[in-house]
């Protein structure tokens, strides 16, 4: 009988890649775990502690405001973005020299750095001189986001639908573009009237890629901190304090690790859920294809 | 039903068109039969598609008007002119079941539930798709699909007439076949113009009963499948149909025979060819045969044959010139002094590509 040899060297051929991949996802990951389970007093010191910060965050009435708003604010802006977006898709021309105008007038908002866009708003909402919030008190609005909650919640929901309208128009306007033309001629052969057609030629058509705006908007609206922590700074009071700006406040402002910490990983792990149920519910039925 | 009428029709993409070649379609003037089944047939780019889409009212023709049955629809659009239209990819609606598509252009045009009910169950069964009724139409198969969109044609039963655009190229082979019977069967019993545009001589020939060929924009020929085979009008319509195409060789007429290269091939008829036209012979490879020179036969020299299963091609020059032959079995080839004779009556004079009439059946010469 041969003995076989046992050659367990090539495990050094995925040491690059784990030790990348650990430096860049691991141990900051579980950094953030190991605060989030622990607490100090002194550098160095650590206690384990459990799922205490865990039931301290999820118990505080400071957290549930915070998420309130937060769904609030993505609930609304992602009612907002993803008609009007189908919306411009649909009325912008199909063919000729206003194509590449269109689509460019609509990737500008897109190619704005983000602090940028809330420091523009921040300004251009101004009641005394700012145009939006001058000339809203000039047709008699009692208008100042700086004092008002409500007018905060108008100003930081039109700077999103500004800023991100156009991802949705853009992804829309690709499903549009990729229907063949035999559908559009089939269906007037058929006397489908013009809702006809959207509903069952263009919606269905639109189906993944708006599934994929909707993802990315829900992302990206659900983490937003930069746009409102420029325009207003979370205030006026906590009335626009998200999540990450609320995250910021206890890791940063009030150097509270554990609280911080385990606030990362349920913020994290309640954007991965609400992705997942996102995606499975719309993808029902597609398997059948 | 009804019969179309095409009066003066020309049609360019460009919007001042100045030039004959600037048209996609030159000026025609045809007329269709009510209940007839027509094929377009002719290479890509010929302007059948255009053709087609003109009839159906996707298009506005530049110039010309288009009738059915004495009324002018040229201003109409492909709804108020009531016909149907079968794409090259199956158009399907993704999210409705078969029954819910084919329903679908009778739920437009609000017909009542229970005729919709009846027509969709009559259609479901002429289609044998009744067992897929209730499935997502998403999930089907190409040749399935584009039995649904042509099911939502003829479930309109009273359909001016149904285009149909190249139906069969997406469609497996062995199905193709399969859904051109259905379609021929269908023709049959509901009697609906049809229109069918292809480049597959097949298609067209075992389709139809009267094939359009078409070429650079014009109608060259229009006729039975037997009229195209025989008495081809254009060179092209005996080069494109037929395979091989007829052979087509350079030469000069006088009388009742032509000369190529000096060497005499007896015809079926005496010809008067216009001054200055380029003269061409056309014979089908099936009106060739073999025969030694001392009997008659024209010299020629042997390059080779294919066997082709049914029969055997064999390519000869005749003075240069390629020329295909076909060899029915248990014809030989001659070992020595080969020649050829072609069938006088079966072989056409062309001037400038179109054929001539020739008139007093000439005797000289048997085949």
């Amino acid at each position: 009988m041969v003995a076989k040899t046992v050659n367990q060297k090539a495990w050094f051929l995925v040491l690059p890649v784990l030790l990348v991949v650990a430096f860049n996802a691991i141990i900051p990951l579980m950094t953030v775990v190991n605060y989030s389970v622990q607490d100090t007093f002194s550098p160095g010191v650590f206690f384990f502690e459990g799922t205490k910060w865990y039931q301290e965050v999820l118990a505080s009435p400071r957290f549930h405001g915070a998420l309130g708003r937060q769904l609030l604010y993505t609930a609304i802006i992602l009612i907002i973005e993803i008609p009007l977006g189908v919306a411009v898709a649909l009325a912008m021309p199909r063919t000729g020299p206003w194509v590449s105008v269109c689509l460019v007038l609509m990737a500008l908002p897109l190619l704005i750095p983000w602090n940028v866009v809330g420091a523009m708003w921040n300004i251009f909402a101004l009641p005394d001189i700012g145009l939006l919030g001058f000339g809203l008190n000039w047709l008699g609005f009692d208008y100042n986001y700086t004092q008002q909650p409500l007018a905060a919640w108008f100003t930081v929901i039109l700077m999103d639908v500004w800023h991100w309208t156009s991802l949705v128009v853009l992804l829309a306007y690709a499903g549009l573009s990729s229907i063949p033309d035999a559908y559009y001629q089939a269906a007037k052969i058929d006397g489908a009237s013009r809702f006809a057609v959207f509903r069952y030629i263009q919606l269905p058509k639109m189906k993944r890629v708006l599934i994929i705006a909707l993802l990315l908007r829900f992302m990206d609206s659900f983490m937003i901190y930069t746009e409102p922590f420029v325009l207003t700074g979370g205030g006026p009071g906590n009335s626009t304090t998200f999540l990450s700006i609320d995250l910021v406040k206890a890791a940063i402002g009030e150097f509270n690790l554990g609280i911080a910490a385990s606030m990362s990983i349920l913020y994290f792990l309640m954007t991965l859920l609400v992705c997942w149920v996102f995606y499975t519910l719309m993808m029902r039925g597609e398997e059948d294809t | 039903m009804a019969k179309i009428q095409l009066d003066q029709l020309a049609h360019s993409y460009l919007p001042n068109p100045s030039s004959e070649s600037d048209f996609a379609l030159k000026s025609m003037d045809y007329m269709w039969d009510d209940g007839g089944a027509y094929a377009l047939l002719g290479p890509s780019g010929c302007g059948k598609t255009t053709l087609l889409n003109i009839i159906s009212g996707l298009l506005v023709p530049s110039r010309g008007r288009i009738q059915f049955d004495d009324v002018d629809v040229t201003d109409r659009t492909p709804e108020q002119r009531n016909i149907a239209q079968v794409f090259q990819f199956p158009v399907i609606y993704d999210t409705m079941t078969v029954s819910q598509n084919l329903a679908f252009p009778l739920a437009n045009r609000g017909v009542d539930e229970s005729e919709i009910k009846r027509r969709v169950a009559d259609m479901l069964e002429t289609l044998e798709l009744s067992s897929k009724a209730d499935q997502r139409a998403r999930g089907l198969t190409a040749d399935e699909k584009q039995k649904i969109s042509l099911g939502r044609g003829l479930v309109r039963y009273d359909v001016n007439a149904i285009l149909f655009d190249e139906p069969l190229t997406v469609i497996d082979p062995h199905m193709k076949w399969q859904l051109r019977t259905k379609l021929k069967e269908l023709h049959q019993r509901l009697g609906h113009t049809m229109i069918y545009v292809t480049h597959d001589q097949t298609e067209a020939l075992t389709f139809a009963d009267k094939v359009v060929v078409m070429y650079e924009g014009e109608v060259v020929q229009i006729g039975t499948p037997e009229e195209l085979f025989e008495r081809p009008s254009h060179t092209f319509v005996g080069y494109f149909i037929g395979s091989p195409g007829m052979n087509i060789l350079p030469c000069e007429v006088e009388g009742s025979a032509a000369f190529v290269d000096g060497l005499r091939i007896p015809l079926g008829f005496n010809y008067e060819p216009p001054a200055n036209a380029t003269l061409e012979l056309g014979v089908r490879p099936e009106f060739v045969r073999f025969a030694r020179q001392d009997e008659n036969g024209v010299p020629v020299t042997m390059d080779s044959v294919d066997d082709v299963g049914r029969h055997r091609i064999a390519k000869v020059r005749l003075a240069g010139h390629a020329l295909n032959i076909i060899l029915e079995e248990g014809h030989e080839i001659p070992t020595s002094n080969i020649g050829i004779v072609c069938d006088p009556i079966r072989s056409g004079v062309y001037a400038n590509k179109h054929r001539l009439e020739g008139s007093a059946v000439n005797l000289e010469g048997t085949f």
